[in-house]
């Protein structure tokens, strides 16, 4: 019997499924390019010849408009270039209060639910309630303008101790000028923090080796305050009071928190504060009541339940969830606009767009902006979620 | 490197439609409407009643475009605009006229792809204020709060203002004029700025006028004026001289009321701008009687004015600069011949 060799057939080029594969890849990749090429060079020569420029030189160009508010020195004879970083400062500020204030807003809402209190169950519910169905908008608007209707004028304005005022301009507080030896006050902030963290590695290590526990809060706590205020003492009190002052219409001097800021910031807190409230809940719903059964069948105080045993496994829930309110907050800080607090989006998009008439340009940076910004969000909470996830050994 | 950032930016960001080539006037004929983007609402220039109906100085100009091209000034469709939306819905196409107190300035005229096709109001920056500030000159105004709309002239002069008179201010920026009006009507600003037609409009608008007042200064120029996009020579050419037409009538004493007489029995000029004889709608590819149509339908540039901002108005402003030339204002149309 003779057997026929056996062949190897390999099939023909087009046949071959890794080829064809890769050749509908190719296909595909080059008619998406042509997509995007085409809309390109058509948007592009479409400007051109309607004689609309192009091109990022306008960015050093002098603005010469004013910004309510800078976190940086700013003034007319500055660039436009600059009025970004101004708006971009002024987003960030907006955002990292918001996202602090919601936090701690939501989380005490969202364990209130969980009250043996009536009342302040029922009231952590209405709050959630109440504000996560009332549009952002709204709520700017009502924080802006009623309670600015609410507040006097610059010259009848609230005082406590005639150091810290508000009114309808604003909450205007005294600032410190830093004289010489300020530094040491600086340097013993720095170097109570850095105590902190080397006392919380110290205590670890001792309670692991021994057993016993350590006061680390009060402890920080004390670090925290004592050891600056001791470099005032020793120091002389290194700086010097900026209290506010009232000339003409306004308060001169101190440090101004601009009504449009306070708006913004409240509503965003509030707006955001019912869904992380709502975060805070499913997480801890979603620790087992054996848990709390366990812990408590092992001797455990109910204070220590609550910080060893839900709030780590809560936090598997909850992180990701917050995740998405953040970058929700910070997008949703656009809203400024209505009531003109000068964030990105108002000084940039606003005011140089239309002074500039470069729509493409700046609706691009603006976009690249809040990209960058809400991927560095995630990035941070995606190295706290691995932090709290579940270690499997 | 620059024209491949340019053209990523340009890819991710494709704001703009590509509809509107040349053929504006083409394309309204087919539409049988014209396109016109007016404020969001500011009392005597564009404003809309409780029937829908828009009205005023600057609606005027939309209505006598239709006049001319469709021969019925009731064809316009009105796009409300903010302050910056204007420049962006007229370069895509989105309108066919920007007719909206916009500031004729070189910056708009030569980068933004547009041009401006004439005056219809000259106005100047100015300042309001409420009376128990007890102000009565701008140069009282150091460390004041400035409420302002967003994305204006009024932006610029405002900081060139009080930067030469060293004088300090807070500029808050608002998105319409009617939010700046709330600002300032809730405190939040001791002064209201923005071009002196807008600060009558806006004061009968308080609660209480006579509460405000309007400082004496006037710290720019502003002419205001219809804006087409650039490359449109044809119709370019229609709404400049559509603007004109207005203004001529009145200097040639013609008016909506007189239109017909001054047709069939005008002087060889009257008769000229009114359609006899001529073949000046021709070339610019309408219809001849196209001055008629406005002078009747819309009326003289002098009964707009009185119309809407006049006499015959809550805001009662005088002609001032915008009397015709002769009259001691600088409204002069040129020839139509």
């Amino acid at each position: 019997m003779s057997e026929k060799p056996q062949v190897k057939s390999s099939p023909s080029f087009f046949n071959n499924p890794r080829n064809r594969s890769i050749i509908y890849q190719l296909l595909l990749l080059f008619g998406l390019g042509y997509f995007f090429y085409s809309i390109i060079s058509n948007t592009l020569a479409n400007m051109e010849a309607r004689g609309i420029q192009s091109g990022y030189d306008f960015l050093f160009n002098t603005a010469g408009f004013d910004i309510l508010m800078s976190l940086i020195p700013y003034d007319a004879t500055n660039t436009y270039g600059r009025t970004f970083i101004v708006g971009l400062l002024n987003t960030v500020l907006v955002s990292i209060i918001g996202i602090i204030l919601s936090t701690i807003v939501g989380f005490i809402m969202g364990v209130a639910h969980f009250s043996h209190n009536l009342l302040i169950r029922k009231l952590a519910t209405a709050y959630v309630e109440t504000f996560r169905n009332i549009p952002l908008l709204l709520q700017i608007f009502f924080w802006y303008f009623a309670v600015l209707a609410a507040l006097p004028s610059a010259r009848q304005s609230m005082s406590l101790g005639e150091v810290i005022f508000l009114n309808v301009r604003g909450l205007y507080f005294p600032g410190l000028t830093p004289e010489g030896g300020a530094s040491v006050v600086y340097a013993a902030i720095a170097a109570a923090i850095i105590g902190i963290f080397v006392l919380k590695r110290w205590a670890k290590k001792r309670q692991d080796d021994t057993g016993q526990q350590f006061p680390v809060l009060w402890v920080s706590l004390g670090m925290l305050f004592g050891l600056p205020l001791l470099a005032l003492i020793v120091m002389g009190f290194p700086f010097a009071w900026d209290i506010p002052y009232l000339k003409g219409f306004n308060f001169r001097g101190g440090v101004t928190v601009i009504p449009e800021l306070m708006a913004l910031a409240l509503a965003l807190t509030v707006y955001t504060g019912a869904f992380i409230a709502e975060a805070v809940r499913a997480g801890i719903q979603a620790v087992p009541h054996g848990q709390t059964e366990a812990a408590r069948s092992i001797g455990l105080k109910e204070g220590k339940i609550m910080k060893l045993i839900i709030v780590p496994q809560a936090m598997r829930v909850i992180v990701p969830l917050l995740n998405s309110e953040y970058q929700s907050l910070v997008k949703n800080s656009t809203l400024a606009t209505a009531i003109g607090y000068p964030d990105l989006f108002t000084v940039f998009v606003g005011t140089t767009l239309n002074q500039t008439g470069q729509a493409i340009e700046i609706v691009f940076m603006t976009m690249a902006v809040y990209f960058v910004v809400n991927m560095t969000i995630s990035f941070l909470m995606n190295r706290l979620n691995s932090s709290v996830a579940l270690t499997e050994r | 490197m620059k024209r491949l950032t340019s053209v990523i930016a340009t890819g991710l960001a494709l704001g703009l439609s590509f509809g509107a080539q040349a053929g504006t006037l083409e394309d309204v004929q087919k539409r049988g409407s014209v396109s016109c983007g007016v404020s969001t609402g500011l009392a005597g220039f564009s404003q809309k009643d409780e029937n829908g109906t828009w009205s005023g100085l600057d609606v005027d100009v939309c209505r006598s475009v239709a006049a001319a091209v469709l021969g019925d000034a009731s064809k316009v469709q009105y796009k409300p605009l903010t302050a910056k939306e204007r420049f962006t819905a007229l370069q895509s196409g989105e309108i066919d006229i920007l007719s909206r107190n916009t500031t004729w300035t070189h910056t708009r005229d030569t980068s933004l792809g547009l041009n401006f096709a004439g005056v219809n109001y000259y106005d100047g920056q100015g300042f309001m204020v409420s009376k128990d500030l007890g102000v009565s000159s701008a140069l009282d105004l150091d460390g004041a709060a400035v409420c302002i709309q967003a994305g204006t002239t009024t932006e610029l002069n405002l900081a060139d203002y009080f930067r030469a008179n060293g004088i300090t201010y807070n500029a808050i920026t608002f998105d319409t004029s009617d939010q700046t009006r709330a600002g300032f009507e809730s405190g939040r600003c001791d002064v209201l700025t923005s071009d002196q037609s807008q600060l009558y409009a806006l004061r009968i608008g308080l609660k209480d006028p006579s509460s405000a007042m309007v400082l004496p200064e006037v710290i720019s120029k502003e002419p205001l004026g219809p804006v087409v996009r650039q490359g449109d020579d044809q119709w370019f050419n229609i709404v400049k001289w559509s603007v004109y037409a207005m203004v001529e009538a009145e200097f040639m004493g013609i008016n909506s009321a007189n239109a017909d007489q001054a047709k069939s029995q005008g002087n060889p000029g009257q008769q000229r701008l009114m359609g006899v004889d001529t073949d000046s709608g021709e070339k610019m590819g309408i219809s001849n009687d196209w001055a008629y149509n406005i002078v009747k339908q819309v009326g003289n540039y002098g009964e707009s004015f009185e119309r809407n901002v006049g006499q015959g108005s809550p805001l009662k402003i005088s002609r001032g600069l915008n009397a015709q030339w002769n009259k001691g204002g600088i409204m002069y149309s040129s020839p139509v011949r």
